[in-house]
């Protein structure tokens, strides 16, 4: 049968398009961070400057606060990401198991707390923390993420577990394990691409949040890093090249994290051949 | 091995009662089939023995010792799930060793006993496959290694074959025989398979709305259903019913006919009653009534007709090719000593 080349050429020009959409901007992000400072404004706006250079780069690493920054961020982001995603595993695994009477009420509340903008409980946290000293401190920014990621990431690991037959967990008894252990040697390993998942995003989401990294935090030792981002601002102008070299540089672990994960992620699309 | 005793077993959802009083004393070594109309509880009772499921009231002993709040894995009873129920993440050997592992029995009894159960079920060629690359019935026999490797006190089987195509469900049919007959397990196992049921049980257990309605061996309930229910379910085709009242010299159908029949005295007259006779004791025969042929169906082993009596259904099965078309008058006669007579209570009325 000959196939038409019409459709074919429409699809892959219609993910082009895409893949040119949603990369653009950080393309220019890497544009800017290379360009020299004098061709910034006098070149007008061209894909590519005439001229590259890596001088915001040494600038950034060497004399600004960016390597602290970098630090904390990765700091708050991977015990988040960590903390999130081991409770949502235990708590997602009981509202997928469990019938108990609270369920109703606790997952009712739980979508109450997504409803909230986070600017207003921003005054109410602050008040919280700061008679226990978790204001200004790594600790604080990683209990106030946990605390908002947790409901999400509940929802999430349910979705995972739900698609594991509940027999598996029933045989692993049988056999001999407690449902701890079956949860851990049966329906964990099983989990892996949901694990994987919630890692992601809860990183992802410690990763570049702002609100409350600037209002919990001032100074630059417990500063992360979208927040140090704001330093290149400065009252008369802002240093585009230094921000957008800092910038760059910020997104090399969260692509290194999906490239770590993705072969999980990837398991998830496909998980149907999982089922025994 | 062991004996299983399940004394006065109820369970309820909420308000919807599954059981309600369930009795049985298992012996050791025995094949106890448990079968029922789907939703009749079965696979709960199953779980409730296997320790899956809360008991409501009542008590199930195991060598008579009390097991209600015993955790599964200290039952030591085996399950085969209708779903098999394998760990993907593990390969075949590992999914029968499991068990083993964890009671951290040493290498060489896990080696020996996996070695044993694949023989045993043809299955050395498979043991470092993952189980998404074995089919259907290949898994099924994994299912069984994963049950047979721990010599376990008891085996329940969840329809364990129900995922099968005819011909292998046939072959595995005939294993699980053999391997009973070789490990002498006492083993509960439910099916909604007549031939299954037929073929393995040292005794069939009927069950039906939460209650057990008939225990005994597959010829005591073919030949002497206890009552309306029983009669009905077991047997393929079914048996066929006539309602009728009770007379003094035997039993009046509904369209006028008399069976002289000797029933026990006893019961008032014009009582309610209702006659069975299954379709392979209907005699084709030169004398008797006449019936219309509505259906034919042709099994290769018999033919079974669809028949209009007086405007009442019959089923016939007969084994003589005779050539019958729909439309075609037959003549059929009822032996006596065939009959089935249950009162209007439903039970049986001994002869
Ligand atoms: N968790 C539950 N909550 C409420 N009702 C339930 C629950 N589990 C089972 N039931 C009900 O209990 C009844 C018995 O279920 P069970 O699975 O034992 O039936 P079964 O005899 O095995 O049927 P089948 O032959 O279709 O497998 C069904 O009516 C079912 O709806
Ligand atoms: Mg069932």
């Amino acid at each position: 049968m000959r196939r038409s080349i019409l459709p074919v050429f429409a699809h892959r020009l219609a993910i082009l398009c895409y893949i040119v959409f949603a990369l653009f901007p950080l393309f220019w992000l890497l544009k800017v961070s290379l360009t020299p400072n004098d061709l910034l404004y006098s070149e007008g706006v061209r894909m590519w400057p005439s001229r590259t250079t890596f001088e915001h780069y040494a600038f950034v690493l060497q004399h600004s606060a960016f390597p602290v920054f970098f630090k904390n961020s990765v700091i708050v982001s991977g015990s988040t990401a960590i903390a999130v995603t081991i409770i949502a595993s235990l708590s997602g695994y009981a509202l997928s198991r469990f019938t108990f009477r609270t369920k109703y009420w606790i997952v009712g509340l739980m979508l109450l707390t997504q409803m909230f903008p986070l600017v207003m409980l921003v005054a109410p946290i602050f008040k919280i923390l700061t008679p226990l000293g978790l204001t200004n401190s790594l600790t604080g920014l990683v209990v106030v993420y946990t605390a908002f990621n947790v409901p999400f990431a509940t929802f999430l690991m349910q979705s995972f577990f739900d698609g594991i037959p509940k027999d598996l967990e029933k045989a692993a008894m049988i056999d001999g394990a407690t449902r701890f252990i079956a949860f851990r040697q049966i329906i964990l390993p099983l989990t892996l691409p949901g694990i994987a998942a919630t890692l992601g995003f809860v990183f992802t989401a410690a990763w570049s949040e702002l609100l409350f990294a600037l209002m919990l935090i001032n100074g630059n030792n417990a500063a992360t890093f979208p927040v140090g981002l704001l330093t290149f601002v400065s009252k008369f102008s802002v240093d585009f090249g230094q921000m957008m070299a800092a910038g760059v540089m910020a997104l090399i672990p969260a692509a290194l994290f999906f490239l770590l994960i993705q072969r999980y992620l990837v398991q998830g699309l496909t998980a149907g051949a999982v089922k025994g | 091995m062991a004996s299983i005793t399940i004394d006065n077993l109820a369970k309820s959802y909420g308000t919807y009662s599954v059981l309600q009083g369930v009795n049985l004393e298992i012996k050791d070594g025995e094949f106890i089939v448990l079968v029922g109309p789907s939703g009749c509880g079965k696979s709960t009772l199953l779980r409730m023995i296997a320790g899956l499921e809360e008991v409501t009231s009542g008590e199930i002993r195991i060598d008579a010792s009390r097991v209600n709040e015993r955790h599964p894995k200290d039952r030591d009873i085996a399950m085969v799930f209708q779903s098999y129920a394998l760990y993907p993440h593990m390969s075949v050997a590992r999914n029968m060793s499991y068990s083993m592992r964890l009671r951290k029995a040493s290498k060489e009894k896990i080696e020996a006993a996996i070695a044993g159960a694949a023989s045993k079920l043809g299955l050395e060629p498979y043991l470092e496959r993952r189980p998404k690359a074995l089919s259907g019935g290949q898994r099924q026999r994994v299912a069984m290694g994963r049950a047979i490797v721990r010599q376990p006190k008891a085996f329940l089987f969840d329809e364990p074959l129900s995922n099968l195509d005819a011909r292998l469900r046939e072959q595995m049919r005939a294993e699980i025989k053999k391997m009973h007959g070789d490990l002498k397990a006492t083993s509960i196992y439910v099916t909604h398979d007549q031939i299954e049921a037929m073929t393995l049980a040292d005794r069939i257990v009927a069950m039906h709305g939460g209650l057990v309605q008939q225990v005994g061996s597959p010829l005591e309930l073919y030949d002497r259903p206890a009552n309306l229910f029983v009669a009905g379910f077991i047997g393929s085709p079914g048996m066929n019913f006539f309602e009728g009242t009770r007379h003094s010299d035997g039993v009046r159908l509904a369209d006028g006919t008399l069976l002289k029949v000797q029933l026990p005295p006893g019961a008032d007259d014009e009582q309610g009653i209702t006659v069975g006779i299954r379709p392979e004791h209907v005699e084709l025969s030169a004398e008797g009534v006449g019936a219309t042929v509505d259906l034919v169906e042709p099994t290769g082993f018999g033919i079974i007709l669809h028949l209009s009596l007086n405007g009442v259904d019959l089923k016939v099965f007969t084994s003589d090719r005779a050539f019958l078309t729909p439309g075609q008058q037959v003549s059929v006669s009822f032996p006596t000593h065939h009959l089935h007579f249950f009162d209007a209570g439903g039970n049986r009325i001994l002869r």
